[in-house]
């Protein structure tokens, strides 16, 4: 089947097989290989992206469901923003450090979450087995305070 | 420094095997045994699947024998007429698209006529069960000191326990996998792995080729933790096998479930312990007997089982020590690597044991440590005496002081008392690990590193020691700087690349910047020997003389250093007596917990990991490694369960598999006392595996204070703390 969305703000189209998933649709055909498998369904967080803008698992949803929407991933985060999490420690192995990115930037971009939840109630959807969580913790908590200091200077 | 590879790794441009882009590139999938043990007597192909559109290898194509090189050569690349364990290995597919490969695995069906299986290592087995020498007994090993049954007999209390630990599944992030294609005659192979040379030994011993046709190139690796010591030699003769038969480039990725399920684990282990004790705390004898799950293939459990009888005793005085260990074969997956090696179980059950001997004596379990851990010129299990200068007690003084040990245990008390249904205690552990390989294992490595001078006045590093998380492009690019004066940024690190890097040893056994880090350190040494500098040249003037060497002909320098031991070592491998290791690491663990009596649930809620490493190199990537470490032990301590039906994992998915999220665990606070080791770089000891040997104990500890309950297995679950309470 034919479908078209918009990818990372640009629109694309192309068949596609109805019972593959946005996630190989993502790697294996686009070749935009940073959204990582991890687990395949849905319990470890590597492959977060973007759909219309909400985090979701690239695992779970079926490439004809993104028809005329938005998905966004990691290739398109700024790297400028990323500073906090390279100084804390946030990634190591790196496999499932876009998928952290992903929910870190959301985040960010959604303060007011932390008025209800903490970083490490967020963050749980995005397993890590290297760091212990505390660099991503502290580096998440750092890309806020440089986003509203940001904001402050602006 | 900041991690090296850290940004590339933030936006996603890091590129895993999984990653890569092979021209005309055919999916592998394995077909594996149904059954725990038994002839295989039919494989039959589905009647709904065109089967000639595939590659399909079984172990008549091996070129070589039929043998996966490790210690022992038992194991088979693919099984040949007969299996020893579920999901071993027997046939290998391979097709154009990925989803038509997996689904067609499960098409084929292996028939097995089954013969009686092990598969529970604690108990005997009976004759029609032995499947390894006369008594299904891998490896046996004995370390002995002073009389220990005189010394039991003569001690006025004795206290006796056995303690269990199960099995543990890595979870690299990144699974395992394998890419393999021909350049010309040159068989190469890349992939997520931890040891180059392991892999490319194992290639040109079962295809049969030498070093001249095979070449290994590590691809980014998304997480070891051992899980990528050995098993990588598997998967990658499997994506060779078929990328020699179908002429195409091969690429072997395990999705999560097949990964759990078929590849290597920690040993299981029991653990049996009978203490003699004075009434003031001193240990007089241990007698620990040690047995390990080995489970169908020896891979590399009698080095596991040798680490974990050297750590068995814990880091304390004692003069009278027997400790026997053996793995026994059984036919459950094979266990292997897995971060600590055999140390993480048996310093559980000692420590937990500690516990167990401070409340019969009635003494408070600090003090019970502060009293046996070692003084400097003390002697541990197998003799070695320890004069490293590094003050033990003050790494426990500084756990109690920065945990508020002694004024939590009064709050808790107080809580205890009135809470109707929250339970909350704090538990300790006092521990150590030897870093590198034992006794006489680096001398047999002969392990080599180089630092070349570039051309332009760059240097590059070359060893076969991996990037997987744990920053070693960071930690060695910071080493070989300072030795040169340059800025790490004048450092290349070569590819992990059989081709371009001399055979540094195994990423493995906390030694890379240790050990390999320290090879660099001299191979700088040589580099600006060779050109013709004194030892205080730095800087500029290296950079010079390296440009000035390499202008007109264009040659780069090559400074190298090869392994020899500290002076003073000596290890006896017979009577497993001496220098176990160079160096030992120190750590005292404290953990704070809540339990819901409602639920029987753990909650971790204050960690305190306090350590002597030597000289800390990069306090972030240091202390990255001890929180991660906590972590994974936090998680084998209270949830991680690895449940068995019929000898396979039957909770191989990351649904009921369950590791720590980031709320499960409280901000992990690490303290390192530095005491710099001379034979290692700046005065590193290593540090990757000692973090996971602690939290387990400490954890428990707290539990069983909190509870009172006395529990002796891990994963400590609700449910199995429920069945221990009521």
């Amino acid at each position: 089947m034919l479908i078209a969305f918009t990818l990372n703000g640009a629109p694309v189209s192309f068949e596609i097989d109805p019972a593959e998933r946005l996630l190989d649709v993502l790697r294996y055909r686009l070749g935009l290989t940073g959204t990582k498998e991890g687990c395949g369904e849905g319990e470890c967080g590597a492959c977060t992206v973007y759909l219309d803008d909400l985090p979701v698992n690239a695992c779970l949803v079926l490439a004809w469901q993104v028809r005329g929407r938005r998905v966004g991933t990691v290739e398109a985060i700024d790297p400028a923003i990323l500073g906090p999490l390279l100084e804390h420690g946030a990634t190591q192995c790196g496999a499932c450090t876009p998928g952290v990115v992903m929910t870190a930037c959301w985040i960010r971009r959604h303060v007011e979450v932390l008025e209800t939840h903490t970083l490490r109630e967020l963050l749980a959807g995005n397993l890590c087995r290297c760091t212990g969580y505390d660099g991503i913790v502290e580096g998440v908590a750092g890309m806020i305070r440089e986003a509203e200091r940001g904001a402050r200077e602006a | 420094m900041h991690r090296r590879e850290g940004l590339a790794k933030l936006t996603g441009r890091e590129r895993y095997v999984d990653d890569l882009a092979l021209d005309g590139c055919l999916w592998g999938a394995t077909v594996r045994s149904p059954a725990p043990r038994g002839r295989i007597t039919a494989i039959r192909f589905g009647p709904d699947v065109d089967w000639s559109q595939f590659v399909i290898v079984d172990h008549r194509d091996l070129p070589g024998p039929n043998e996966v090189l490790l210690i022992e050569r038992d194991q088979p690349v693919l099984a040949a007429g007969y299996v020893r364990h579920v999901h071993e290995p027997v046939l290998l597919l391979a097709h154009p698209s990925r989803e038509v490969v997996r689904r067609a695995v499960r098409a084929v069906e292996v028939v097995v006529a089954p013969d009686p299986a092990v598969l529970d290592f604690r108990t005997p087995p009976r004759a029609e069960q032995i499947q390894y020498g006369p008594d299904n007994v891998m490896k046996r090993l004995r370390i002995e000191k002073g009389d220990v049954e005189r010394a039991l007999a003569r001690a006025p209390v004795v206290v006796e326990g056995v303690y269990q630990t199960g099995a543990q599944e890595h979870v690299y992030l990144e699974t395992q996998g394998m890419a393999a294609w021909l350049e010309g005659d040159v068989l190469v192979v890349t992939g997520s792995l931890q040891c180059p040379y392991y892999v490319l030994a194992a290639l040109k011993h079962a295809l049969g080729r030498d070093e001249t046709r095979v070449r290994v190139i590590q691809a980014a690796t998304g997480g070891g933790f051992g899980g990528k010591e050995e098993f990588p030699s598997h998967i990658a003769l499997h994506a060779a096998l078929l990328a020699l038969e179908a002429g195409r480039p091969v690429k072997l990725v395990y999705d999560r479930g097949e990964d759990m399920a078929a590849t290597t684990k920690r040993h299981p282990a029991r653990i049996r312990h009978r203490t003699g004790v004075a009434r003031d705390g001193r240990l007089l004898a241990q007698d620990i007997e040690v047995v390990l799950d080995g489970g169908a293939y020896v891979t590399l459990s009698p080095v596991v089982l040798s680490r974990a009888i050297i750590h068995a005793a814990g880091p304390y005085a004692c003069e009278h020590v027997r400790i026997d260990g053996r793995a026994v074969f059984t036919n459950a997956v094979p266990f292997g690597a897995f971060r600590g090696f055999g140390a993480p179980q048996t310093q559980f059950a000692n420590e937990r044991h500690m516990d167990v001997v401070a409340r019969t004596l009635a003494l408070d379990p600090a003090e019970l440590r502060r009293i046996n851990l070692i003084r400097d010129g003390d002697t541990t299990a197998t003799g070695q005496v320890i004069r490293d200068g590094a003050d033990r007690v003050a790494v426990l003084q500084r756990a109690l002081e920065v945990s508020n040990y002694r004024v939590r245990r009064e709050e808790h008390a107080a809580f205890n008392a009135r809470h109707r249904f929250r339970r909350r205690g704090m538990g300790l552990a006092t521990f150590f690990h030897g870093a590198g390989f034992t006794g006489g294992g680096e001398v047999r490595l002969e392990s080599r590193a180089q630092v070349a001078g570039l051309p332009d006045g760059r240097v590059e590093v070359r060893t076969a020691n991996v990037e997987m998380g744990q920053g070693t492009l960071t930690a060695f690019a910071q080493i070989v700087a300072a030795r040169l004066g340059l800025s790490p940024d004048e450092v290349l690190i070569a590819p992990a690349d059989t081709t371009r890097v001399p055979n540094s040893g195994p990423t493995v056994a906390s030694r890379t910047v240790m050990v390999v880090g320290r090879l660099l350190e001299l191979a700088a040494d040589d580099l600006r020997r060779r050109l013709g500098l004194d030892a205080a040249a730095t800087g500029e003037r290296v950079v010079a003389a390296i440009r000035d060497r390499g202008r007109g002909h264009g040659r780069e320098i090559v400074g190298e250093a090869s392994y020899r031991p500290p002076p003073g070592v000596a290890w006896d491998d017979g009577a497993y007596r001496g220098d176990a290791y160079g160096a030992f690491a120190w750590a005292a663990y404290v953990a704070e917990v809540e339990v819901d009596l409602r639920t029987w649930a753990t909650r971790v809620t204050d960690f305190v990991a306090v350590q002597e490493v030597g000289r800390v190199l990069n306090p972030t990537l240091a202390r990255g490694q001890v929180q991660g470490g906590v972590a994974q032990g936090i998680g084998w301590a209270l949830m991680e369960e690895c449940q068995w039906k019929d000898g396979a994992m039957a909770n191989a998915r990351l649904t009921n598999y369950i590791i720590p999220t980031a709320d499960d665990l409280p901000p992990i606070r690490v303290e390192f006392l530095e005491h710099p080791y001379p034979h290692g770089a700046q005065g590193a000891k290593g540090i990757g595996e000692l973090p996971i040997d602690g939290p387990a104990p400490a954890v428990v500890n707290a539990v069983a204070a909190a509870t009172g309950t006395d529990p002796r297995d891990i994963p400590l679950t609700p449910e199995r703390l429920m069945a221990l309470a009521c």
